[in-house]
């Protein structure tokens, strides 16, 4: 009962100072408790801030229509998006896209080249495109391709994995991408993009 | 027994004779390298960033339409790529990793697609676009785009398919020309676009690829 009050306080202080849109009108008090207060994201809950306002729109809806089914996501996501409306997830995601990324750099420093010359070059005598083609050449992402640049570790290869195994195969072509690469490859790409830091989000 | 004989030096011969063919069969093989299969696997691996129908995909990069493209144009280009005639980054790296033998194929196999437009460009100026493409602008030496690029604009020989071709990848390769194509000099052909891409204004660039962007 002691850190209930703490933590909205604190809650309180990081919506206040996030800037001109009123965000405690928004749900983003929701979204903290799993993405964190500042949505740098946290454990398993990927980041927010900064990502791709169309993306994030996109994947609120994909939800909410049940589009995108891998474990977490049905357990938790579909619940939490199955209620927004349009305004409100338009609203949030201009607000979260408008927050500063942090890269997470949790990944394992030494196949950081590696998975940066897959990044961007793919692997050609493999059939294995170059992620720079459609991600950026600084994993930003752009309208509603996403950024991946600082992402943690372990949420890049969960989900090239989770589409390994079938799962929101209409995410196209990721699931294709992603049946190409090796579990060596995964773990390379992963620990590179968590060390990618971001140029100034928004865009 | 003669009768024997004669029926196992037949079977022997027949055997040699089938193991024989068998072996030139993969030489054959050997000697071609790609397979259907390669060919197919490098067919979907084009369509992981060009669409799973060739129709062009708007990424971070603008991944051109390939559907009903030209096939001598499509492989003249991906020679290009290695040649350094057409500086392209990403497309240098892909081509690399495709034989020789597979581009004849993979131009055929691209050719044959015919999906509808890729969409989403604006569209206030058509008419302009139109205009421009038929009849060019002779006030400013641009010549009509039809004369080469064909009425329907779908392109001949080495000459591009334009229509359907994505409004973004149009207007971005007409704005860097110079410095993607052509790079082999007066020789290669891209350098004859190269006074009627200076002599446009952007209006006139974005008015044309509003233009071929819809066309089937």
């Amino acid at each position: 009962m002691k850190r209930f009050p703490t933590s909205m306080a604190v809650l309180a202080i990081s919506l206040a100072t996030a800037g001109p849109l009123l965000a405690e009108d928004l749900s983003v008090s929701n979204c903290t408790w799993c993405h964190g207060s500042s949505a740098q994201g946290y454990s398993k809950a990927p980041r927010l801030a900064g990502q791709r306002a169309d993306y994030l729109v996109n994947q609120l809806q994909a939800f909410a229509t049940h589009k995108r089914d891998e474990f977490l996501s049905t357990k938790y996501m579909w619940y939490a998006a199955a209620h927004l409306d349009p305004l409100t997830v338009r609203n949030l995601a201009a607000y979260l896209s408008a927050l500063p990324p942090e890269a997470a750099k949790d990944g394992d420093s030494e196949l950081i080249a590696e998975g940066r010359t897959i990044f961007e070059n793919g692997v050609p005598d493999e059939n294995i495109a170059a992620c720079e083609a459609c991600h950026g050449p600084e994993a930003q992402g752009v309208r509603e391709i996403p950024r991946l640049g600082g992402l943690s570790y372990g949420y890049l290869e969960r989900r090239l994995e989770q589409w390994n195994q079938g799962h929101d195969a209409w995410g196209a072509p990721m699931p294709k991408v992603a049946r190409s690469l090796s579990p060596n490859q995964i773990a390379a790409l992963a620990s590179y993009l968590s060390f990618v830091e971001s140029e100034s989000s928004g865009k | 027994m003669n009768a024997v004989h004669l029926r196992v030096a037949l079977q022997l011969a027949l055997t040699v004779f089938l193991a024989v063919a068998a072996g030139q069969a993969r030489a054959e093989d050997r000697r071609v390298g790609a397979t259907a299969g390669d060919i197919e696997a490098k067919f979907e691996y084009c369509t992981t960033c060009h669409g799973p129908s060739a129709q062009g995909f708007r990424g971070y990069y603008i991944m051109p339409r390939l559907a009903g493209q030209q096939p001598q144009y499509v492989e003249n280009q991906l020679h290009a790529f290695l040649e350094r005639r057409r500086l392209n980054p990403v497309m240098a790296n892909v081509a690399h990793g495709i034989t020789s033998d597979m581009i004849p194929a993979l131009a055929q196999r691209v050719n044959a697609l015919n999906p509808p437009p890729y969409g989403g460009a604006p569209n206030g100026d058509v008419a302009l676009g139109k205009e421009i493409f038929a009849n060019g602008l002779p006030d400013q030496n641009v010549p009509a785009c039809s004369a080469c690029h064909g009425p329907d604009a779908k392109g001949q020989r080495e000459i591009p398919r334009l229509a359907g071709q994505l409004y973004w990848y149009m207007v971005y390769t007409l704005s860097i020309w110079n410095s993607e194509r052509g790079q082999g000099g007066r020789e290669d052909i891209s350098w004859i676009m190269r006074p009627t891409v200076a002599n446009l204004t952007q209006k006139q660039v974005q008015a044309l690829a509003e233009y071929v962007s819809a066309l089937r």
